[in-house]
């Protein structure tokens, strides 16, 4: 909402002066926030002056421009008729009109600098100013002539008081519950609350006559949640306008300053009343309308042509405005065609209605319609100031338009209308949900002035809300109401005592844990969107496209699968990274990733403000994707930088494992790797990995004609891993046995087996062979060649015997080795290396 | 390191006084003239082993007439002994310039040493958020969790939101398709609000970080993809009072003992009376002033109803803040984009702290 000062300067008395400071401070100290500070942005000299004669000079260019002479002031310094000599573009004025001029030192919107110069051959000096060039609208067809706005002024008058150019509005950001500030009307009493300075309720300064003879039906067959689409519906008529009038130029300015731009006269009455009551207006032109008015909602494949020109399709929940012709507007949003006043209209009907918000709202986003109206239906419109608003209408047209206000009118109001509930408040809540002190007296002073009535002999009180205020409807919003008017700074500062935690728990623990821990270890962490494209969900994650969870209102169309997988998103970083030449990569990052249900989303909704049933709860949880915690890695480029004498060491799978190993040890647990396989992988270089049993994810290289295709490097190294999975897999404490003090006895022990057989395979052979005198066992070296078959390979282990109660021979250590030799000899057909 | 006299040495004439001096001279000479350890262990052999001179003198004492045997022996033995004093001294002493060499063949130049790893670093985000949980957690909060793709239930109805309300429409929220199947990416942390009250016990202190969703482009103050924490606290006699303590706490923990937060009337549908929150920044680069920092209540009665708890017994407060806002004012960073692009030199550049 956009308070031009001068406006509101009518219905207030501030004690101060008011600026736009001192408004912006005492609004934001009741909850309107500022937004925005609006000005013309003219400085002088601005002055009126007239067009004593003028000379068309047809220019080479094809324009033809005027030599004007004007005259700005009555005498010159020295007694003698003053004119200056101005170059003008524009043909729509004659000699002796009386016009805008902006001299040399003026400045006008956009830092537009005036200056005495050489153009067209002539020095002008200065400007003949349009209503565009000074900020008071669009219309940049010709000159303003002050004639035309029923302006005789002295020659010399400033034009920039004259105009209302010296106006300042305040913009304020008024929250969806306070439909009434954003009025003029609304905006001076909460400034009188703010300052407690005098206002005027503009409603009460007239007195509202009655229409008559006007049919108006109200015919509601499909409320909406039980409202009937239109309770309050006030006709008007104003004959024999000429609608063709000037628009005076404070109500211009004042429009201009609050954002809407001067159409016609009647039409910017109607919006200048809006914009002062908060009510909105609608014009219709009595002569185009046929029989009465009847308020219902459209029947199905109903049209309208709006007066946007466009033919609207409505639907059965659209409330209407129809006369016997059909629809002629669509309620509370827009008007037809048909109907609009123009500047041919003489005779015209007021229609100033209260429309339920909830349909008004529907039906201006069905349309995509929103508008200065529909935004204060939906937001609640005082049901009791239509009839204030229609007279201040009716007063305006017969002021300016020239009209005289006629009988013919309706009024219809539904029982109810204006009946608030009233709501039971205590005093004490102010202090037991506010935390502030304040007296009875004081609470029940702030509530009448805000337009409460007060029944407070007995407690708890009986408080009824204004009629503008639906947003009162229990006793917080009344302690907030007395809250902030007393003034939020007023509530101390206690720090609660919450009853004993137990701090993170184990899985929360634990994730930080496996972040912090892969951070320091080298990696990277990224936070990538987790909107992907379908394609690469599906290659990363297996999901199948129609299976995967797809957002309908994407930003991108092309991206709007959520991610099964965290790859998609890692390699669109890496991609980003490499494209600005940060090649060597480790990036990681920590995530959801969504996982459909057997069905998506349920078919009703619970209400709210009810405990739902344990079953519905249930059915909402298992209604939505599984989301587990997941960890991802990809590395690109080199694992160690090359510095001095050291060259640089590319990645590969080695890498993606030691990231499995790293974070599976951060998780308290202990890797297993298997030979593993997925189609996004490398078929020979991709692992997968196993804890307690459980398989948790995979570590290798991506295949790579998938890099090629994602424009990355041949060897891309990845790791994703389940993380829920592997903090589910890791139960209880680790524990711990006495150390053996007695010395240990290592051997090496060197086996042949086909290539066929997985390393840890062999060593799982050996290890479970040698029984507990094994300590540890590590290979340390494969050798395939020369001395060895073709499908053959050495693979050496480093054993490590050592005995709980005393010291081993060798040769129980070589019978231990000898012992798993044998268990992989029989299982694999290992043979001793000769 | 003693040789052992076991072998027998070569036969020698018998020692006099003089010889035996000579011979210790000449040894004397040898071992103060040797370069190395290796040098000088080749000089203990040759003047102390069982084929020195001093070892031919000592096998030749028993030669001896028995009279002259001892005094003899002692000559011997004192040559012998003056002898190896020397040698270790000069060991000593070699072996201190040796080691001296060898650290001085050892230097480098310790500035042109390569990592062995490249860095890694935390996303400041994530740290932020994790070091605002722990302000609560140190208060005996704890930390709630939900599913960022919700049920419309728990992200609106639940929440006070009315069915109508604008944020429901399509412009604001990411809706799952099919639409008609209620469900949307959250768009704001407040569902786990009521998660937190509907599966734990009264009272109820749970502070909820997460990632949050709203249909804004990306530019350079907005983000499709955000994070914030929100806190709710249900307790028998809570007030307006103890939300102001608790945010005054988490100001102070976040932002210094000057800090503090000033609230101004607002509007939301889950709390009344709402507050939006501004903190006193006290190190603000530019100066101290105050910015704005998040929303805040007193959770709304409906809300209470939703998770079947009595508002006429229990009551409390919620407040929300975004963590990519804080991080930007707290670490002074100006645009969004560097927070969501993952380049790594934006993570590098915190390392792991924030």
């Amino acid at each position: 909402m956009r308070v031009p000062l001068s406006w509101l300067r009518e219905y207030v008395e501030p004690a101060t002066p008011l600026t736009a400071q001192s408004l912006h401070d005492a609004l934001v100290s009741v909850g309107l926030e500022e937004e925005d500070v609006h000005t013309f942005d003219v400085t002088g000299p601005v002055v009126v002056g007239q067009v004593e004669s003028f000379v068309d000079e047809p220019q080479s260019n094809g324009k033809t421009i005027r030599w004007c002479q004007v005259r700005v002031a009555e005498t010159d310094t020295q007694g003698a008729p003053a004119a200056r000599g101005i170059v003008c573009g524009a043909d729509n004025f004659v000699e002796g009109d009386k016009v805008v001029v902006t001299l040399p030192g003026a400045v006008l919107p956009g830092g537009f600098e005036i200056a005495a110069r050489k153009t067209y051959g002539h020095v002008s000096d200065g400007m003949i100013a349009s209503a565009k060039e000074l900020g008071l609208g669009d219309d940049h067809s010709g000159i303003l002539r002050l004639g035309e706005l029923g302006l005789d002024p002295a020659l010399g008058t400033d034009a920039i008081d004259l105009l209302g150019l010296d106006d300042v509005a305040v913009e304020v950001n008024v929250t969806p519950d306070r439909g009434y500030a954003m009025s003029i009307r609304g905006i001076a009493r909460e400034y009188h609350h703010a300052t407690g300075d005098p206002f005027t309720d503009p409603a009460l300064t007239l007195t509202p006559s009655v229409g008559e003879g006007f049919s108006v039906t109200l015919d509601d067959s499909a409320p909406i949640r039980r409202q009937a689409g239109c309770q309050v519906f006030i006709a008007r008529s104003v004959t024999g306008i000429n609608a063709t009038a000037p628009t005076p130029p404070f109500m211009v300015a004042r429009l201009a300053l609050a954002g809407m731009r001067s159409i016609s006269l009647p039409v910017d009455i109607t919006n200048y009343v809006m914009l002062e009551y908060g009510q909105p207006i609608h014009g219709y032109d009595l002569d185009r309308l046929t029989g009465g008015i009847t308020v219902r909602r459209a029947t199905p494949g109903e049209t309208l042509r709006t007066l946007d020109d466009q033919e609207r399709t409505l639907d059965p929940e659209d409330l209407l405005i129809t006369d016997d012709s059909g629809p002629i507007g669509i309620a509370g949003v827009m008007g037809g065609a048909a109907t609009e006043l123009d500047d041919s209209s003489t005779n015209v009907l007021i229609e100033a209605a209260w429309f339920d918000p909830v349909s008004i709202a529907r039906t201006a986003r069905r349309h995509k319609l929103p508008s200065e109206a529909s935004k204060r239906f939906q937001r609640g419109v005082d049901p009791l100031v239509a009839e204030a608003a229609a007279q201040r209408v009716v007063d305006l047209l017969v002021h300016y338009a020239g009209g005289t206000a006629g009988e013919l009118g309706a009024r219809v109001v539904m029982d109810l209308v204006g009946q608030m509930p009233q709501v039971s408040f205590s005093p004490e809540s102010v202090l037991g949900v506010a935390g502030i002190e304040v007296t009875a007296e004081r609470s029940q002073a702030i509530l009448e002035d805000i337009g409460c009535h007060v029944e407070s002999t007995t407690e708890p009180w009986s408080v009824t809300p204004p009629t503008w205020r639906p947003d009162l409807h229990d006793f917080p919003t009344l302690v907030e109401e007395i809250a902030r008017i007393v003034g939020f700074e007023s509530i101390p500062s206690l720090l609660p005592q919450a009853p004993s935690g137990t701090g993170l728990t184990a899985a929360q623990a634990a994730k930080r844990r496996i972040v912090s821990g892969l951070a320091a270890a080298g990696y990277t962490e990224v936070l990538s969107y987790p909107f992907v494209e379908a394609g690469l969900n599906e290659t990363f994650s297996g999901v199948t496209e129609d299976a995967q969870v797809v957002v309908a209102n994407a930003l991108d169309p092309q991206v709007n699968r959520m991610r099964a997988s965290l790859l998609p998103g890692l390699v669109g970083v890496v991609h980003r990274n490499h494209s600005r030449g940060l090649v060597d990569l480790a990036v990681f990052e920590a995530g959801s990733v969504f996982l459909p249900p057997d069905t998506l989303g349920t078919d009703t909704i619970e209400p709210g403000a009810t405990q739902p049933s344990a079953e519905a709860i249930s059915q909402m949880n298992q209604s939505l994707p599984a989301q587990p915690w997941w960890v991802a890695g990809v590395l690109t480029g080199t694992r160690r930088p090359r510095g001095v004498g050291a060259p640089a060491e590319p990645v590969g799978i080695a890498d993606a494992l030691q990231a499995a190993r790293d974070c599976v040890a951060l998780a308290g647990g202990v890797l297993e790797v298997r030979q593993g396989s997925h189609p996004a992988f490398h078929p020979g270089r991709t692992a997968e990995l196993v804890v307690s049993g459980t398989v948790i994810g995979r570590a290798g290289e991506l295949l790579p004609s998938l890099a090629e295709s994602l424009d990355l490097p041949r060897v891309v190294a990845a790791c994703e891993i389940d993380g829920t999975a592997l903090l589910g897999a890791i139960s209880g404490h680790p524990t711990m046995d006495p150390l053996s003090p007695y010395p240990a006895a290592t051997q090496d022990l060197s086996v042949v087996v086909a290539t066929e057989h997985a390393a840890g395979d062999i060593r799982q052979a050996i290890v479970e062979g040698a029984g507990e005198l094994l300590e540890s066992c590590e290979l340390v070296d494969s050798y395939s060649g020369e001395g060895l078959g073709e499908n053959q390979v050495s693979l050496t282990f480093a054993l490590r015997f050592r005995a709980a109660d005393r010291t081993l021979t060798q040769a129980e250590a070589t019978e231990a080795k000898e012992a798993g030799l044998a268990l992989a000899a029989s299982r694999f057909g290992a043979t001793l290396r000769g | 390191m003693s040789d052992t006299p076991e072998p027998t040495p070569a036969a020698t004439p018998a020692p006099t006084p003089e010889s035996v001096q000579s011979a210790l001279a000449d040894a004397l000479a040898a071992v103060s003239a040797a370069q190395s350890v290796a040098e000088l262990k080749t000089v203990r052999a040759s003047h102390l082993g069982d084929a020195s001179v001093l070892a031919g003198f000592h096998a030749g004492i028993k030669s001896l007439p028995a009279e002259q045997r001892a005094d003899v022996g002692k000559l011997v033995g004192g040559a012998k002994a003056e002898l190896s004093a020397a040698v270790e001294a000069k060991t000593a002493e070699l072996e201190s310039i040796e080691e001296a060499q060898q650290l001085q063949a050892d230097a480098v130049d310790v500035t042109a040493i390569a990592a062995t790893t490249h860095p890694g670093g935390r996303h400041p985000l994530t740290v932020l958020m994790e070091q605002m949980a722990d302000v609560f957690v140190s208060m005996g909060w704890e930390i709630g969790e939900g599913p960022e793709l919700e049920h419309e239930w728990f992200n609106f109805d639940a929440l006070n939101f009315d069915a109508d309300h604008p944020a429901r429409a399509l412009q604001d929220t990411f809706f799952i398709d099919p639409v008609e199947r209620h469900l949307l990416l959250r768009t704001h942390t407040s569902p786990v609000q009521m998660r937190s009250l509907l599966s734990r016990d009264l009272p109820v202190y749970v502070v909820s970080p997460g990632r949050v969703y709203r249909t804004d482009e990306l530019d350079a103050t907005h983000t499709p993809v955000f994070h914030q924490i929100e806190g709710i606290a249900i307790d028998r006699g809570l007030t307006m009072a103890h939300l102001r303590g608790t945010l005054d706490h988490l100001a102070r923990a976040m932002f210094g003992d000057d800090a503090k937060v000033r609230l101004r009337p607002n509007y939301f549908p889950f709390t009344e009376p709402s507050a939006e929150m501004d903190i006193w920044h006290p190190t603000f680069r530019g100066g101290a002033r105050w910015i704005e920092w998040g929303g805040c209540g007193m959770v709304n009665r409906n809300v209470l109803l939703a998770a079947g708890i009595d508002p006429d017994e229990y009551q409390g407060f919620a407040f929300g803040m975004g963590i990519e806002r804080t991080l930007m004012f707290r670490n002074n960073i100006s645009d969004m984009r560097d927070m969501v692009e993952g380049d790594i030199r934006f993570t590098q550049g915190f390392g792991m702290v924030v």
